[in-house]
């Protein structure tokens, strides 16, 4: 009884001592790591990914529509309002799609045929934070791919674009905006499984983009009443007038109505997506 | 005092009528007391859907348990589930490698994971690789693995935080015999180096060979717990006879009942004819010649010593391969 030599030479473990608030701190920015580091390994998928699509609708719709004098905004002046206005939805879409390729496609595959998932939820961390950690990741990816995108929807045009950009605007909005996708990702990630998601594409991104004031500014619906208001549903609606406040000189929704928008959704779909997560994880 | 404070420390995981009912009343895990000591790998043997998955989920915060407590390392794994997750090591049924790193970066970012720094998680890669023998693969996709090198990477990942207790969950289940062999042998190793291990499995061969004790459960309760020596001899008989053979089988087994005057017990079941014997000293002609006495004819015979498979099947009266 007297002896304490411990009968194991397997050293303690490398975590005791840390405290959990550590531990989860490290453990976070370890899956950040991770995450930007698969990132980097897969830049030759995330460039074109991330680039073609905004390059194609700025392209056709404000280079060749015009060129051919054909298309949105008629010639002139209602080209150059076009183009100046579809800045901000280009932003706000590829942001939205990050939402969906680093945070939701990924996780469906993760729950389901890798089940990588079970090996990350056994970090040292509350299994909330897995979840948070993932919004983060898609967030900064939503970052990376606005700045990435935002100079192909200012210099492709073929008429000019007239930016006026509202700096406080743009750098609150820049980063809700960045979180609203993630969270939305972590929600998408967590309602689809491997079967169901063709239609996570067909029947919710499909309307989010068409009808979420990408094309057009929200408040130029005013003639079709019924459908400005059930837009209001819409996430990306905020998201692309809040963007038009702070790259355009274009007439956008009032901010006192896009932040309380923003933050709401952002709550909502943090709420959706964590609770959905550890109903998958945890039983 | 400090005999209590001893054997505190030594025991890694304790659990009080653990359990667990999922929805629609399914009761997967009944009432479980258990105890592992410190530097002994334990098993829980059972058929599927015995439970085991579930115990083992309990333990390594996975799933909920509605009833119950379960201390591992001692913190309870339900108030602290963070604090347990730092000292328990999981390899897991199914290859959840992470798919989009390399077989060394899987282990460096696993050690980033348990907070070590970049140099020692970088060390501690390499020098697992060389442990277990996959050095030559560091740069490839874990896809690319065979499955017995998927699972090695798994039992190092699993180990890299030095775990105070390394959980498998049946680790050689769809492995090859010669990647079977390969595992036991590390666990083997990592159980001299004083490595606690739990181990759930169905096949009582990995039970028998690896485990200091096992415990046997079914339908979620424990029905038996002891080293396999122990298990075996507490069955108290020598040999189970199975006899094969055409006609009413539950007419056979009294027959045979009335003609071996030592049997411990004869029993018809699964379409045999079952004989426990203290000693099979002239027991099989016996057996013969009272059967075809009574007009049956023997297809088959066999006699088995005591296995862990005649214990289950003495506990539960069914096969643990079913």
């Amino acid at each position: 009884m007297t002896s304490m030599t411990p009968r194991a030479t397997i050293p303690a473990p490398a975590t005791l001592g840390q405290s959990t608030r550590v531990a989860t701190r490290r453990a976070f920015f370890a899956l950040m790591l991770r995450d930007l580091t698969v990132l980097r390994k897969q830049l030759g998928q995330f460039l074109p990914r991330t680039l073609l699509q905004p390059f194609l609708l700025v392209f056709v719709f404000t280079y060749v529509f015009p060129k051919i004098g054909q298309g949105v905004g008629g010639s002139g002046a209602g080209a150059a309002l076009f183009s100046t206005m579809l800045v901000a939805g280009v932003v706000g879409l590829s942001i939205m799609f990050q939402g969906i390729q680093s945070v939701a496609l990924p996780m469906v595959q993760e729950f389901g045929y890798t089940r990588e998932i079970e090996d990350r939820v056994l970090a040292p961390m509350p299994v909330s934070l897995v979840a948070m950690e993932k919004v983060a990741s898609g967030a900064l990816n939503g970052l990376f791919s606005a700045i990435l995108v935002f100079p192909i929807a200012a210099i492709v045009p073929a008429t000019p674009v007239h930016l006026q950009i509202n700096w406080p605007v743009l750098l609150t909005l820049t980063p809700l905006a960045c979180y609203m996708c993630g969270a939305l990702g972590l929600t998408f990630g967590t309602l689809f499984d491997s079967r169901t998601v063709p239609l996570l594409f067909g029947i919710v991104v499909l309307p989010l983009t068409f009808l979420g004031a990408i094309y057009y500014p929200w408040q130029s619906l005013e003639p079709i009443r019924w459908l400005q208001i059930g837009v209001l549903v819409n996430p990306l609606v905020y998201m692309c007038e809040g963007f038009r406040a702070a790259l355009t000189p274009v007439p956008h929704m009032s901010l006192w109505a896009i932040y309380p928008a923003m933050i709401g959704f952002s709550a909502l779909f943090t709420w959706l997506g964590i609770s959905g997560f550890k109903k998958r994880v945890l039983s | 005092m400090a005999d209590n404070l001893e054997s505190a420390i030594d025991e890694v995981i304790h659990t009080e009528a653990l359990t667990k009912v999922y929805p629609g009343d399914i009761l997967a895990v009944d009432g479980l007391d258990l105890s592992v000591a410190r530097g002994e790998i334990f098993g829980l043997l059972g058929p599927n859907g015995a439970g085991k998955t579930t115990t083992a989920g309990m333990l390594t915060t996975r799933v909920i348990p509605t009833g119950g407590t379960a201390f591992v390392g001692g913190i309870d794994v339900v108030a602290h589930p963070t604090a347990a997750k730092q000292v328990i090591g999981v390899v897991p049924q199914t290859n959840t490698l992470d798919r989009s790193l390399t077989v060394w970066e899987n282990l460096y970012f696993h050690g980033r994971f348990f907070g070590m720094n970049a140099k020692t998680s970088k060390a501690e890669a390499t020098r697992l690789l060389e442990q277990f023998r996959l050095s030559d693969r560091a740069t490839v996709d874990v896809s690319a693995l065979s499955g017995g090198m998927a699972q090695r990477l798994m039992v190092a990942r699993a180990i890299m935080h030095r775990p105070a207790i390394l959980f498998l969950d049946e680790p050689t289940a769809g492995l090859d015999p010669q990647s079977r062999i390969a595992l036991w042998d590390i666990l083997g190793e990592l159980h001299t180096d004083g490595q606690t291990i739990l181990l759930t499995t169905h096949y009582m061969e990995e039970a028998d060979e690896l485990c200091d004790r096992l415990a046997i459960i079914d339908h979620g309760k424990l029905l038996a717990l002891d080293t396999p020596a122990n298990l075996k001899r507490s069955v108290g008989i020598d040999a189970m006879i199975t006899v094969s053979a055409t006609g009413d089988l539950d007419r056979l087994a009294s027959v045979l009942r009335d003609s071996l005057t030592t049997a411990t017990k004869v029993e018809s079941v699964d379409g045999v004819v079952r004989v426990w014997m203290q000693q099979l000293v002239g027991v099989l002609p016996a057996i013969i010649d009272a059967a075809e006495k009574q007009g049956f004819t023997v297809t088959d015979l066999s006699s088995t010593e005591p296995t862990l498979e005649t214990v289950f099947i003495s506990l539960t009266g069914k096969d643990l391969r079913e």
